[in-house]
């Protein structure tokens, strides 16, 4: 029963996929309508005018679009029931799909972890499509076909879907291969502009860079194992070198996938330039299926982990977390930021899974759970609030017409909702109490804290020092996203197109995001029942629960015990309504103290313009004083001068470039490398025909001597 | 082992080693000169006490004169020498652009924690508390010379030679309970003696390159570049 | 019962507010020869600004009107926390420290668009550093509690501070150290010289001062509340957590009576202190303030590293 609704899940997103082909096909369907009507003229008149007027011109198109995206809808509703049955009957089910190779039928298995990135996967599937027919209204059909769209984003979701429900290496790779190509031409779909393809071709080369380190690193467990099936991998005994170089290989492919410094550089080119839905299902979920692949590599697969391995995630986690929010502080443009913003959220995700490793292979397994639920829980959290983000963003792209926040301003009297709604996202992702990143935040910290439990004395020093920057970490993301919501929301309007417009009129843009913003603050609220299902998955996978699962209510969070620490949010929320409501109420109950409007005070100078804001360069400036070595920054400011003796200013031009430490120290070497090593095996290449004559001959006599 | 089981005179020890630790944090974040020698007349003073209340606790009173002796010595006379030189040479206005300061406090702090790794095995095997203090004697000893190297200063060099050997004197003091009287003695006309040759060496380098930046030296190299 | 004193403690610490922050004023002007006005001041201060009628910019969103609301509930929100007289109250059951940062950091997000809301240059000048010093004090503060957490081995203030206090007189250097490094941090987050002048009308010099320029009338009496408040508490937090001694462990009348003479005392004291830093030093520079977090910063590090060393050895 649960595997049908996977299965069913899977097939919906295929056909939802296969359904947007038919947009060009309205003519054959008109005559294909009219040849069965014919065929059954005993059919009810009312039916038949009914289809005649979904064919027509005009209107076929915006009902298809909104079909394949109620086929999308469902595809994630079945998803979200399929993951939640599982989760909380914490079954295993398994089964074999007769397709794949004559001797190696795919293997199915759907288990608590795959059940909860389901979960995941489902309800951003459900935002986007709700938010879909809207914003893909908005695209010109002759340039970008919304076939192409459509078919894409099904194989995608359904690419996702397959990933986590494979069972055997074969069946892995070809959902991944489908999930990264159809993710592809998703990034390219714009492709007009060369930069656009240059950034697609860029995160396509990464994802097959990626994705061949994650076979080499099955090619290892597979070479102890007998067989390719996961069942035969776990049985599989590798000698701790054997298990590192694999650990190694699957942290660089999946890595990769998931946006880790110093292998993340696709994510802040490809998720600007794809459609906004897309960039918030890559950059909400497909990061979190890399996050599965890894955590099903490392804990289901290799088993036991070594300490060594968590101190490596921590260190990349901390560099990926700091490196990011900084890179992301720095940006002008919305979906680069919100890009980085996701390299900032994975950093900390694999902190906390370096955390849980570290007290697993130390022997503590419970705090290991701990570790393992804050991890998924902020996977979870990420999702949630990044694909609100994201949406968000693109509602103010097809308002506005704008990704560069310098020139946004004001909009929260113009777009009243949208703005709620972001700045739901932006508390949540900057983990103020009362919203879901906090809880996750929360829970990282409770884990940091069990350090003293550690006996290595080196591992009680860092990890403190690992808690601190995650500490730095949540105060930049604060930092930045006060930034991003004050510069777009707040403040004068800075461009004309921000001054005339107007809120978003189709309600399905509104929906998909208030949904999510719901569930953000829902889970700030109640965030037991999520945690019980976590903690479901952790004693699938782990074996162990947390120390104190039996307390876990939906009032009360105690993790470790109630007298290490605890925190009861709906208590939080009655006393802040209380204190705000008193307050309120007693300041304003004098009529005469009612609130008065003036112009706003200019020191007596007058001409306030909009110009006198601060900017995002400018909100950010004294970051880039205090962390100049974290960026490559050109600053150029030009005077023009006049007057006599050119001392008056006329105008100044400022202008900022910030580069990523990456490019020049990374992948520009790596590059060249590659560079010459081609020119150099190009050199057999002569173009003589009598030298590849003689290639030939030297072949044959080799082969001569050798069989000889 | 926590510290609230152990008695008053070892956790006041442990408190010392402690803040002889962070002042040989603060000479390593210090530009100027006047203070740079301030902090160590600072550390001498910390010694003095911890060696008096080791005298006192172990009703030991060779350690009295050791402490007296550090007083006079590290407190009152090598810093009073020092801060002459300085005002003599008029390097008191130089201030010293320390260029990677987080990056060498950071090196600090993994010193201090690395000292403590390597001690680790050591300090298992044996059944006295305090050894635990060993590391912070240590990390004082390596801390010292990375301040010999991350200063250009040549007075600069001097202070960390000295804190090397007020971490040396720290150790002997809470691992040992003090050394013989005459190694004590002889350690102290030793470093008094190179006091003195350094106030010498310096004035004539001064004399000759006229600065007492030790990078200007490079200029000696035979090599044609 | 327990929650009728933890009611009873938000009201005191809220009411007491005004008048630490006016016994530091008269501190600090008999220390600069100055007549002092009435320790009662602040109170006529705020009582003055509720009666009078806010003046708002038109270009203000309802962000600028809820702001002061949220910030002073986000701040008493953070006292119900802080164990003022008395020890095992049932709010720190509900709220541990890392929440109460949590609870800064919510008023902190609010006062910052505030000062973005109006779209002129001070406001977002007065963001942008406010932000950046507390970023740059998370770390510090979380390494200070760390070290407060490992040696008591939990998060919630009220066992922690029982800990402290069933321990009796221990010298740990770790305490000296978080206690050095809390202090640094309290006054950059509170606003207090060096870091930030709280009397100044200079622009060019105000970080906190510029966020709240436009507000008036009653929006302004209760983020002035606030601020005092947070003073309050953070002296609570050095006061209570470092030397505990007085607090009231049971809730006896007696009890409770020697827990609020023993705080007024210290925080009486901690004021005197810190008049006299305000005194002696001078306000610095803004990118001054990242060394002294960083030395904030190494502090708390030194903290735990004598913890881990000298304390807790294995």
């Amino acid at each position: 029963m649960i595997l049908v609704l996977a299965y069913s899940a899977v097939l919906l997103s295929f056909f939802s996929g296969l359904l947007g082909l038919m947009m060009h096909q309205r003519q054959p369907l008109l005559e294909f309508s009219r040849n069965w009507f014919k065929k059954f003229p005993n059919e009810n008149a009312h039916r038949q005018s009914m289809i005649a007027g979904y064919l027509e011109e005009k209107r076929f198109p915006v009902l298809l679009r909104k079909a394949v995206f109620v086929l999308l809808g469902l595809s994630g509703v079945f998803a979200v029931l399929s993951g939640l049955s599982v989760l909380i009957g914490k079954e295993v089910v398994t089964d074999r799909i007769g397709l794949g190779l004559p001797w190696l039928p795919w293997h199915v298995r759907f288990d608590c972890l795959s059940g909860f990135f389901f979960l995941i996967i489902g309800i951003a599937v459900s935002a986007v499509s709700l938010y879909g027919p809207g914003y893909v209204n908005s695209y010109k059909e002759s340039q970008h076909p919304f076939a192409v769209l459509s078919l894409f984003t099904g194989l995608f979701v359904a690419g996702m879907l397959l990933v986590l429900l494979a069972d055997d290496a074969f069946f892995f790779m070809i959902a991944w291969e489908l999930m990264s190509v159809a993710s592809y031409f998703l990034v390219a779909f714009q492709h007009e502009n060369s930069a656009n393809r240059r950034a697609a071709f860029l995160y396509l080369l990464m994802a097959e860079v990626g994705a061949l380190a994650i076979i080499l690193g099955f090619g290892v467990l597979a070479g102890f194992a007998d067989g390719f099936t996961f069942d035969a991998m776990r049985e599989a005994q590798l000698s701790a070198t054997w298990a590192s170089i694999a650990f190694m290989l699957a942290l660089l492919g999946f890595g990769m996938k998931a946006g880790i410094v110093p292998v993340h550089v696709w994510l802040p080119e490809a998720h600007p330039v794809a459609p906004s839905h897309i960039s918030a299902l890559m950059s909400g979920v497909m990061l979190k299926v890399a996050l599965y692949g890894l955590i099903r590599f490392c804990f289901d697969l290799l088993g036991d982990v070594h300490w060594q391995w968590g101190v490596v995630l921590l260190i990349l986690g901390t560099i990926s977390a700091l490196g990011g929010i900084l890179y992301a502080m720095m940006q002008p443009n919305l979906k680069r930021l919100l890009a980085y913003s996701s390299v900032e959220n994975i950093g900390i995700i694999f902190m906390v899974l370096g955390l849980s490793m570290i007290f697993m292979a130390n022997g503590h397994p419970q705090l290991a759970a701990l570790g393992f639920l804050a991890a998924l829980f902020h996977a979870f959290n990420h999702a949630l609030f990044k694909n609100l983000l994201f949406l968000g963003a693109g509602i103010i792209h097809h308002q506005t017409h704008q990704l560069n926040i310098d020139m946004m301003g004001g909009l929260i009297k113009k777009m009243p909702r949208t703005s709620m709604l972001f700045l739901i996202g932006c508390m949540s992702i900057s983990s103020l109490p009362l919203f879901n990143g906090f809880v996750s935040e929360w829970l990282a910290f409770q884990t940091a804290l069990q350090v003293d439990v550690l006996d290595n004395g080196v591992l009680r020093s860092l990890i403190p020092v690992a808690a601190a920057a995650l500490a730095l970490t949540a105060a930049l993301a604060a930092a930045c996203f006060v930034k991003v919501f004050g510069l777009i929301f707040l403040g004068q309007p800075r461009s004309h197109h921000c001054e005339r417009a107007r809120e978003v009129q189709d309600k399905g843009m509104l929906a998909g995001p208030a949904l999510l913003a719901g569930l953000c603050f829902l889970f700030g609220i109640f965030p037991g029942p999520v945690i019980s299902l976590i903690n479901g998955v952790a004693g699938q996978l782990l074996g162990q629960t947390l120390p104190n699962d039996a307390a876990l209510g939906w009032l009360w969070l105690a993790p470790v015990s109630t007298g290490q620490a605890s925190y009861a949010p709906p208590l939080v929320l009655i006393g802040a309504l209380i204190a705000a409501g008193v307050s309120f109420w007693y300041l304003r109950r004098n009529p005469s103290t009612v609130m008065r409007r003036a112009e706003t005070w200019d020191c007596g100078f007058g001409g306030l313009t909009h110009r006198m804001q601060y900017s995002s360069s400018a909100f950010t400036m004294p970051f880039r004083r205090i962390f100049a070595k974290v960026w490559i920054i050109e600053e150029q400011i030009d005077k023009d001068m006049r007057g006599a003796m050119d001392q008056d200013v006329a105008a100044v031009h400022y202008q900022l470039q910030i580069q990523d430490h990456s490019w020049p120290r990374l992948y520009n070497p790596i590059q060249d490398g590659v560079n010459k090593l081609a020119k150099l095996v190009g050199r057999i290449q002569t173009g003589n025909i009598r030298v590849y004559l003689g290639y030939s001959f030297v072949t044959l006599i080799i082969m001569l001597w050798v069989v000889s | 082992m926590n510290i609230e089981q152990l008695d008053f005179y070892t956790q006041a020890i442990l408190s010392m080693a402690a803040l002889v630790g962070l002042t040989s944090f603060l000479m390593l974040g210090q530009g100027r000169l006047l203070r740079l020698i301030f902090v160590f007349a600072l550390q001498g003073f910390l010694l003095t006490l911890t060696t008096a209340l080791a005298a006192y606790s172990l009703n030991n009173h060779h350690l009295y004169i050791s402490a007296v002796l550090t007083l006079v010595l590290k407190v009152v006379f090598i810093p009073w020498m020092l801060r002459r030189q300085v005002l003599q040479m008029n390097m008191h206005r130089d201030i010293e652009a320390l260029k990677n300061n987080t990056v060498v406090m950071l090196g600090g702090a993994s010193l201090m924690v690395f000292s403590y790794y390597v001690l680790h095995p050591i300090v298992q095997s044996s059944s006295v508390v305090m050894l635990n203090a060993l590391a912070v004697s240590l990390s004082v000893m390596l801390l010292g010379m990375l301040l010999m190297i991350s200063h250009r200063q040549a007075i600069a060099h001097v202070v960390g030679f000295m804190s090397i050997e007020n971490g040396l004197f720290f150790a002997a003091i809470v691992a040992t309970n003090g050394m013989p009287m005459v190694v004590e003695l002889g350690v102290a006309f030793d470093v008094l003696v190179a006091a003195v040759l350094f106030g010498i060496f310096f004035f004539h380098i001064r004399t000759s390159i006229d600065s007492l930046d030790v990078d200007l030296l490079n200029k000696l190299h035979e090599v044609d570049k | 019962m327990n929650w009728l004193i933890a009611v009873l403690q938000t009201t005191l610490f809220v009411v007491l507010a005004p008048l630490l922050a006016g016994w530091v004023k008269w501190c600090k002007c008999r220390l600069q020869n100055r007549k002092a006005p009435s320790l009662f001041q602040p109170y006529r201060d705020l009582l003055k600004l509720t009666n009078k009628q806010p003046v708002v910019a038109e270009q203000a969103s309802w962000i600028f009107l809820i702001a002061p609301y949220i910030i002073f509930s986000a701040t008493v929100l953070a006292a119900t926390v802080v164990p003022l007289i008395a020890v095992d109250l049932p709010t720190s059951a509900s709220a541990d420290v890392i929440v109460m940062v949590g609870f800064f950091a919510f008023a902190r997000f609010f006062l910052a668009l505030a000062g973005l809301d109006i779209g002129t240059a001070f406001g977002g000048m007065g963001s942008s550093r406010e932000m950046t010093i507390s970023s740059l004090a998370e770390p510090a503060m979380l390494m200070a509690i760390f070290t407060l957490t490992m040696t008591a081995s939990t998060t919630n203030l009220s066992f922690a501070i029982t800990h402290v206090l069933n321990e009796g007189l221990v010298l740990r250097p770790s305490f000296v150290f978080a206690l050095a490094a809390l202090t640094l941090v309290a006054v950059a987050e509170t606003g207090r010289i060096p870091v930030d002048n709280p009397a100044t009308h200079l622009e060019l010099t105000m970080i906190h001062e510029a966020m709240i320029l436009e507000y008036s009338g009653r929006h302004l009496a209760l983020i002035e509340w606030a601020s005092q408040l947070k003073l309050m508490l953070y002296g609570v937090l050095i006061a209570n957590i470092f030397f505990p001694w007085g607090i009231a462990e049971t809730f006896s009348i007696q009890a409770l009576g020697y827990g609020l003479l023993a705080i007024i005392g210290k925080l009486a004291l901690l004021a005197v202190f810190l008049a006299i830093a305000e005194t002696l030093f001078a306000k610095m520079r803004l990118f001054r303030v990242q060394e002294y977090l960083s030395f904030a910063y190494l502090l708390g590090l030194l903290g735990l590293l004598s913890h881990i060393i000298l304390e807790a050895a294995r």
